[in-house]
């Protein structure tokens, strides 16, 4: 949902940069409606699919002051990994409603079967100039869904200096999320299925879920510098911080515990042996997050190259880096092929821990230790590669993209037993396809 | 930490200082002035990306204003 925010900024930036010597070619005309639509078809290979239709209205409300909408619907169905180890038997899961189980074979990576939700975004932002050489975007955003509501307000100012061959942008953004998931938010390790009649309890009778929602807050601040180099090229400098408090755990989460010997989950349900021990995450309940990104974007002869480069550090010991280099490459006039190629590190959190080997695990309710399996909190690379080809017409103009994606990380160097038999972090691999048209 | 922040600082300063011996006069803006060189010159697409990776990895934001808003992570 910050992703108009995100718009607005770079909005704000370009806009001041185009509007002396002109984005006449983007220019409209003072009451026009500039209306375009997008198209995303997202698949996993026996996971996630997800369709996610953006429709984007910008009314040019005079000269240099614009009111954008935005409407997204995200839809997404399939099977996301839940955090458990996979081993050398069968096992099921029951669903966080506690109603049917899912069934992962010897072997197979566990999986959420009941991934599945209907997300709603809508985002507003309002561009105007309040002095000389100084504009203001206002925006606001608003998402939600069945276990998941957000709301942001952010102001970004952007002023031309420099004979405007300098921006300078500094924005803020406050947000406030409430999570209310199902059945209520689990308790910090919380230990689930060992035994058969009653899920919201573990053996000693203690509740695994607290039936409670809860919020989180963020705050984003960003400044910027935007500068023109020669008559064909310019960079954008930027830094972020980034702060989010309260329940940043993802209730749905599990971590396997395993037997200290044989590095077999544990299976203590007897009415259900196939239940194998798992107990619920924890995460710290704040980070912050530092981020420098920097972007060098060169006409060259019609085509234009564009490169970018993100570093990120978190005090949850995460550390990032990401390279993105695009080449449009125009040809026939109204026509481009533009290639593109991402790739992107992570090291792993603090306090990621694939699984526990029983007797370690933290005591039921203990949230002053953090731990979580999310292979998203793991140490990994990505690839990014693909292909556009777009037409930019006088009235009208098209574009359609198909990009590969693939995570890849090493096996956790803890592993022993049957554990070391098990692929632990399989890579995840997606096909994406872009259809965007400005009307 | 603070390491880091010396360099931000630093590249912060130097840039700024930089800037003022660059650019171009206003009838030399021909070619800047594109909509493809424009520094998100694809917001929708710029979005949809932004949104694939924030429920995918540990990152997000740095273009500008980054995290929240969505339930996938």
């Amino acid at each position: 949902m910050k992703k108009n925010i995100r718009l607005s900024l770079a909005a704000a930036s370009c806009a001041l940069l185009g509007s002396h010597g002109a984005m006449a070619e983007d220019k409209h005309d003072v009451g026009d409606w500039d209306i375009s639509a997008a198209l995303l078809f997202y698949s996993e290979p026996d996971r996630v699919t997800a369709t996610e239709p953006v429709i984007s209205a910008k009314k040019q409300i005079d000269t240099d002051e614009t009111l954008t909408l935005k409407l997204t619907l995200d839809t997404l169905t399939g099977a996301s990994a839940n955090g458990a180890v996979p081993t050398n038997r069968p096992q099921s899961f029951t669903s966080p409603s506690g109603g049917t189980s899912a069934y992962t074979a010897a072997g197979e990576t566990p999986l959420d079967e009941s991934f599945k939700d209907t997300r709603v975004a809508v985002n507003a932002a309002w561009e105007k100039p309040i002095a000389k050489d100084l504009t203001m975007v206002l925006g606001t955003n608003f998402s939600t869904e069945y276990d998941y509501t957000s709301f942001a307000v952010s102001s970004t100012f952007a002023k031309d200096i420099n004979n405007s061959n300098t921006t300078l942008m500094a924005g803020l953004s406050l947000g406030m999320d409430m999570i209310e998931p199902v059945n209520g938010k689990p308790v910090a390790f919380g230990t689930l299925q060992t035994q058969g009649d009653d899920d919201d309890e573990d053996d000693d009778g203690n509740k695994v879920k607290n039936g409670s929602d809860d919020t989180k807050s963020l705050v984003d601040i960003v400044v910027g510098v935007t500068q023109v180099i020669d008559q064909n090229s310019l960079f954008q400098l930027s830094y972020s911080l980034s702060s989010s408090s309260g329940y940043l755990t993802d209730p749905y989460k599990f971590i396997s515990v395993v037997d200290p010997t044989t590095g077999i989950p544990l299976f203590e349900n007897n009415a259900q042996p196939d239940l194998p021990t798992v107990v619920y995450e924890n995460r710290p309940d704040s980070r912050l997050k530092h981020s420098v990104f920097g972007q060098y974007k060169r006409y060259i002869g019609g085509d234009v190259l564009d490169t970018s480069y993100r570093f990120m550090v978190d005090d949850w010991g995460i550390t990032s880096n990401t390279i993105d280099v695009k080449y449009r490459w125009k040809f026939a006039d109204t026509q481009y092929l533009q290639p593109h190629v991402r790739v992107y590190q992570q090291s792993a959190a603090d306090f990621y821990t694939p699984f526990f080997i029983d007797g370690q695990q933290p005591t039921v309710g203990d949230t002053n230790s953090e731990a979580s399996a999310d292979y998203r909190l793991g140490e990994f690379m990505a690839y990014t590669v693909g292909l556009e080809y777009g037409q930019d017409n006088p009235s009208n103009s098209w574009s359609v993209a198909l990009e590969y994606y693939l995570q890849t990380g090493d096996e956790p160097s803890q592993a022993f037993g049957e554990l070391k038999n098990q692929e632990l972090y399989p890579d995840v691999d997606a096909l994406m396809l872009r259809v965007v048209y400005d009307f | 930490m603070r390491k880091h922040m010396l360099w931000i600082a630093v590249i912060a300063s130097s840039t700024l200082t930089a800037c003022s011996s660059m650019g171009v006069d206003p009838w030399q803006r021909q070619n800047l002035a594109k909509p493809e060189m424009a520094l998100d010159s694809s917001p929708l697409n710029t979005a949809l990306d932004d949104h694939i990776y924030f429920s995918k990895e540990a990152s997000s934001g740095g273009r500008s204003f980054g995290g929240g808003g969505c339930g996938c992570n």
